[in-house]
């Protein structure tokens, strides 16, 4: 194959705060997801020693309340940033708005699923289907967040909790809230191995840089690309 | 039954009751709607100088144990006074009469005490078929409901069947069993529960009768001073929750130690109910102080959320023993193997993709130009 020369130009996508968000969300998701498990499904330990001396499931519900405080108040900041933030960043790249984005979340979809090579220009903020899904994931955080702080009304003083009890009524009941709020776990398991996946896979079609610029905040894009965005 | 008109301590004092057993019986009122030591004499006074209201206590589709749980009030005076002493106007479980007598005796009351009568209501109201489900005396329950609650002054919806639909509304509910709260055009005191505790019984017909009005509500209707809290954070098993020390088996070493019921389905931590503080059979224990985990009877949907005994409920449209985990955790393989089918498949095809990159690669230490 003769060599073609492509040269490539650096564009800085992800500000500290989308990244921030970004690592202080895996983090907090990981932590609600193993704690939350943990509630569910209470383990056998320490059953050596008188309730008055031990306090862990306490601990656990504790961490998993405050893990749920950075969670909502992370997705909050993001949320702000998509207003004040660079292009990249702007709640407008969630939502599909022409028919060429359409075309391009077609195009995502081939090479995602029929693993057809990436030929053209691929948007250099979130491709044009990570954008939408994203826009659903954040309906399932802020409906996490909602049942989560529901549940956790009855035991709070602070008012944040009594903001989200509403929905108590509408779902039928602090029973069904649990359980949906429960089930819901597994929807960030999903998409967690999803997520990771294709961020790798990505990466290699792509060669851009996609893993890294979530650290450093770099995408790589060719030149003769950079007019056709 | 005595005329209406008479105040509660006079109908009390033609019984035989002392003056003592009287103000014994205010305390206890006073305390059960949480108006402590300077409520005792308000509650006396009302109760000595307010004419009690009529009473109509209807019975639809239910079991009658909202009734049986009310006549057994902890105060021996609940149900020999409060019972009969509300006049008790007209109430099928109860009452004397029968046959037409005792429907003239509805509609006379209805008519009579129009925009003062306080209406009780057991059961829910079944609207399929046209509510054939429940007639008495020729009338849809559908159709009594209406009536009796159109010049009610408050309307109590008595258990969850009244509140809620209970058992009856179960899965696929045939007889469209509808709680009063949706056919009446009126706020109604929800009092659920299956059935309500007596002293909760006790406390919403003494608050009303003192005051005049409904106890404060929260936003579902129910009365905040007993349904505020859950069962979970008033429950004396509590700690064992907090320390993680959990029953996993019924009559385990465990359960001996009375540890907490979470393991087993306790819906404590999602049930609003006074059960752990007031107790129940004259204060003398609850489900979970005898071993047993709360159902959840005071909830909306308890009875379609089974298995009880199990912490999660099974997944609607699912196979009965499906959980949300069971599920998850299918999705969760499920979507790993995909993933990871793909993996392999894009390795197969990655000759393609490693000579483009590479034939991209080869330029680039001779490109000058690319320094940013």
């Amino acid at each position: 194959m003769t060599p073609t020369s492509v040269s490539y130009r650096r564009i800085y996508v992800w500000e500290l705060p989308v990244r921030a968000f970004h690592w202080i969300n895996a983090a907090a998701i990981t932590v609600l997801g193993l704690t939350g498990f943990i509630i569910g499904h209470p383990f056998s330990v320490a059953y050596t020693q008188e309730a008055s001396f031990q306090y862990w499931f306490g601990t656990v519900r504790f961490i998993h309340f405050l893990a749920g405080y950075i969670f909502l108040i992370n997705m909050l900041m993001r949320i702000y940033w998509g207003f004040v933030g660079n292009a990249y960043s702007n709640w407008k790249e969630f939502i599909p708005t022409s028919r060429s984005w359409i075309g391009d979340i077609k195009e995502v979809l081939k090479v995602d699923i029929l693993q057809t090579s990436v030929h053209g220009p691929v948007h250099v903020g979130h491709n044009r289907l990570a954008g939408l899904i994203y826009f659903g994931t954040f309906w399932m955080f802020l409906f996490q967040a909602l049942t989560g702080f529901a549940l956790y009304a009855p035991m709070s003083r602070l008012f944040v909790g009594k903001l989200a009890t509403w929905i108590v009524p509408i779902l039928g009941g602090d029973q069904n809230v649990r359980h949906l709020h429960h089930t819901m776990l597994w929807f960030y398991v999903a998409f967690a191995i999803v997520h990771v996946y294709l961020v790798f896979y990505h990466d290699y079609v792509e060669g851009r840089g996609t893993t890294s610029s979530m650290v450093g905040g770099w995408k790589f894009e060719r030149e003769d690309y950079l007019d056709k965005h | 039954m005595s005329v209406s008109g008479d105040s509660l301590w006079i109908t009390m004092r033609e019984k035989g009751y002392s003056r003592r057993e009287f103000m014994q019986f205010c305390s206890f009122a006073a305390a059960t709607i949480g108006l402590g030591v300077q409520g005792k004499a308000e509650v006396a006074k009302a109760f000595e100088q307010k004419q009690r209201p009529p009473v109509v206590w209807l019975h639809f589709q239910e079991c009658t144990c909202c009734s049986e749980s009310f006549i057994r009030g902890s105060h021996p005076i609940v149900a020999d006074i409060l019972l009969d002493s509300i006049s008790l106007d007209y109430t099928e479980t109860l009452m004397a009469a029968s046959g037409h007598q005792a429907e003239k005796s509805l509609a006379d009351t209805i008519k009579k005490y129009a925009g003062k009568y306080i209406l009780l209501v057991e059961g829910s109201v079944p609207t399929g078929a046209d509510g054939v489900y429940c007639v008495i005396g020729g009338r849809s329950a559908a159709q009594i409901l209406e009536e009796a609650a159109k010049d009610a002054a408050a309307i109590v919806a008595w258990g969850n069947c009244a509140s809620y639909g209970c058992v009856q509304a179960a899965k696929p509910n045939p007889t469209g069993a509808t709680p009063i709260q949706e056919l009446v055009g009126k706020p109604v005191i929800q009092v659920p529960g299956c059935p309500p505790i007596a002293d909760v019984m006790v406390g919403v017909i003494t608050h009303i009768l003192l005051f005049g009005r409904p106890p404060e509500l929260d936003s579902r209707g129910r009365p905040k001073e007993f349904y505020s809290r859950r069962v979970h954070d008033t429950c004396y098993r509590r700690p064992y929750y907090d320390a993680g020390l959990f029953v996993e088996s019924f009559d385990d070493d465990h359960a001996r130690k009375g540890y907490c019921l979470y393991e087993m389905g306790c819906r404590g931590p999602v049930t609003y109910n006074a059960c752990a503080v007031t107790r129940w059979n004259d204060h003398t224990s609850y489900p979970i102080q005898s071993g047993h985990p709360c159902i959840g009877c005071s909830e909306k949907g308890f009875w379609d959320d089974g298995p009880f005994y199990r912490h999660l409920p099974s997944f609607p449209g699912f196979p009965i023993e499906a959980t949300a985990d069971t599920i998850g955790a299918a999705l969760g393989v499920g979507v790993a193997i995909g993933v990871g089918a793909h993996a392999i498949t894009t390795n197969i095809r990655k000759r393609p993709v490693i000579q483009e990159t590479q034939a991209e690669s080869v330029s680039e230490p001779t490109d000058k130009k690319k320094v940013d």
